[in-house]
């Protein structure tokens, strides 16, 4: 049994040796070559799967740091103090990773400060490029009490926590303008844009989705660190956040409703073309799955059943996040577009560094420990759904 | 200086490629061949069924470019020209991604790459000259001159010959109006010009959600602070009275 496990965890750190010197090659063929070399981007779609991938997912993917954040701090609900840190660390990693990603991506990295001096208010990615900078910043406050702690820095640490509310609410707002601009980036393109997902409202639905999503990944990144880290489970608070995402989705379905019959395009849903079977398949899992799995009781007090909820809605997240930069554009740029080898290994490379990083992280410092002035709250070993419901309602 | 335009006639252009050429040369570009636009061919004529079609940057008059371009590398100019900066661009290629006539072009195989479109000739405007691409265009089927004047040129010429042209100058209202206006004999969707842009400048519709900010960092804010103060006043209030509770039962128990 625990050779099987050795020889699995091996497997996985060969195949993150091989990713990262593939992805490293990649690397350097850009740098040298220019993006031509390494991507399939082109005049006539000059954004691909770094903008949609890298940025727009890992964007969204991060958004469980501020909900819980929000969670904790701003309605006090300490209870979800024991999992708030991972959260965090997520959301912190999650933003260098952003950021690695746009340093490949943009023509000129070099020339990344420009923007810090060069103002363009009217422009959405001027305010992207401000949001990354500054909540990067919340982040790393955010975590750093972790590293103090480590490093038994108490002045810092004083410091750090007496300015917690205002940076949390810095957070929470810095977040939901990224979020949402991520959105509006595409509100400039109404003719390239499909219609299934062009609407007024894309800095509204990319802020819900976010937001939904943030709270399916805390579900999944404790049940696998869980298992990878040999800790606890802090069952009872994910099946809280399980009650929260299917209502959470129930409103983006609503409004999504609203919204086609506002622009009238439900008669596109019967066009047969590739946007077509994509939305579908996109609402399944980003929507209707997840949303149903949970509203059911049985399913959401599993741990399984909380993590394949979970797990469909991030791949419906993805799909969404993917048909809006790029199956949703294809058709309008009069252009197709299928990522390099080198783009997908890059890619690649840049979630490998994060699963490093992470376990580097868990490794060295207080993640999964609760903090010292943390409340209590250790749950005993739940054996029935009657015990469960009583702890989750406690 | 008054805003200028440029009217081109596609009845009379018959492809000889002339500004495609002087284009080259006036700009100090590669001498190719080159079908389509790129990073070194600001103008072409491409070839649409029995229609020559020049394409090149269509010096929009609320340009989407230089709205989108988050260090504000493009400018338009009082004489109507869209111009880059290569020394602010950082590369982000959102002007490329959001321009609806998807002008402007990329140096892919470049370590430091440029975007690169037309310049309207902004340098021989300055001093009273016609771009390059007009001068050489031996047909007439390319003018320059006065915005006002070229528009109503071109509303003169339609009205001269309505059997001949379609009652649409292209450009005139497309997203707002562009420098560059187009006449023809058939009508514009049926030789490849997007003809569902609509009249609204695209910026518009950005900037209807970026005036949002100050109210939403402004609401939320207050919000998330009001929040904050009811729900640790809540936990106070809890607090003091489990206090009291406990210290009246210690009362009786004593």
């Amino acid at each position: 049994m625990k050779n099987s496990f050795l020889s699995k965890l091996t497997f996985w750190k060969g195949f993150a040796i091989i990713v990262l010197i593939i992805a490293a090659y990649a690397v350097f063929v850009r740098f040298t070559n220019g993006l031509g070399a390494a991507t399939n981007l082109k005049d006539e779609f000059p954004w691909g799967l770094w903008i949609g991938f890298d940025i727009l997912c890992g964007v969204g993917l991060a958004a469980g740091g501020f909900t819980l954040c929000g969670i904790v701090y701003i309605f006090n609900i300490k209870s979800f103090k024991p999992i708030i840190r991972p959260a965090v660390l997520t959301a912190f990693l999650g933003y260098l990773l952003v950021i690695a990603a746009l340093l490949i991506d943009l023509g000129r990295p070099y020339r990344i400060w420009h923007a810090i001096i060069m103002w363009n208010p009217k422009s959405v990615m001027f305010e992207v490029a401000w949001c990354v900078m500054l909540y990067t910043t919340v982040l790393a406050l955010e975590f750093s009490p972790a590293v103090f702690e480590k490093l038994k820095w108490n002045f810092p640490l004083k410091i750090i926590k007496s300015i917690t509310i205002p940076l949390v609410i810095l957070g929470v707002i810095l977040s939901t303008l990224h979020q949402s601009s991520l959105g509006s980036l595409y509100l400039i393109v109404p003719n390239k844009l499909y219609a299934f997902w062009y609407s007024s409202l894309l800095p509204v639905f990319f802020f819900l989705s976010a937001l939904t999503i943030g709270f399916a990944m805390v579900i999944i990144e404790s049940y696998l660190s869980s298992r990878a880290f040999n800790k606890q489970l802090e069952l009872p608070l994910l099946i809280r956040l399980g009650q929260v995402i299917p209502i959470l989705l129930l409103i983006q379905l609503v409004i999504k409703v609203i919204d086609f019959a506002d622009r009238g395009v439900f008669n596109l849903l019967l066009v047969p073309r590739t946007e077509t079977y994509l939305f579908y398949i996109e609402m399944l899992f980003a929507i209707f799955i997840p949303m149903f799995m949970l509203f059911s009781k049985k399913i959401r007090y599993s741990r399984a059943g909380l993590f394949y909820a979970s797990l469909f809605a991030v791949l419906g997240f993805i799909l969404n996040r993917m048909n809006v930069s790029i199956t949703g554009m294809e058709a309008g740029s009069g252009t197709t577009y299928t990522p390099h080898w080198m783009e997908y290994f890059i890619t690649l490379g840049i979630v490998t560094l994060g699963f490093i990083a992470f376990s580097y992280a868990v490794k060295y410092l207080n993640v999964f420990e609760k903090s010292p002035e943390a409340e209590v709250t250790e749950s005993p070993v739940v054996t029935s759904v009657k015990q469960l419901e009583i702890q989750v309602n406690k | 200086m008054k805003k200028k335009a440029l009217l081109i006639d596609i009845t009379k252009c018959v492809g000889c490629q002339q500004c495609a050429i002087a284009c080259k040369e006036q700009n100090n570009l590669p001498d190719i061949e080159e079908t389509k636009l790129s990073a070194t061919a600001y103008t072409v004529v491409e070839e649409r069924g029995e229609h020559y079609v020049r394409r090149l940057c269509m010096h929009c008059n609320e340009p989407t470019c230089v709205s989108v371009c988050p260090v504000g590398a493009f400018e338009k100019t009082p004489e109507g020209a869209v111009l880059y900066d290569e020394y602010k661009c950082i590369g982000c290629r959102y002007c490329m991604m959001a321009c609806p006539f998807q002008v402007p072009r990329y140096e892919w195989y470049s370590t430091t790459p440029r975007v690169q479109k037309c310049r309207m000739c902004i340098e021989r405007v300055r001093d009273g000259k016609v771009p390059a691409c007009v001068q050489a265009c031996e047909t007439g089927a390319s003018q320059f001159g006065e915005y006002y004047q070229m528009l109503q040129i071109a509303h003169q010429t339609i009205k001269a010959e309505p059997d001949k042209y379609v009652n649409h100058i292209y450009g005139e209202k497309e997203v707002g109006g562009t420098s560059v206006l187009y006449i023809s004999d058939v009508p514009f969707e049926k030789i490849g010009f997007k003809t569902n842009l609509g009249t609204v400048p695209l910026p518009e519709y950005t900037w209807k959600a970026l005036s949002k900010i100050p109210s939403v960092v402004l609401v939320g804010g207050t919000l998330l602070y009001g929040i904050w103060w009811i729900t640790s006043r809540r936990k106070e209030v809890i607090e003091y009275e489990r206090k009291l509770k406990e210290q009246k039962n210690e009362e009786e128990e004593g």
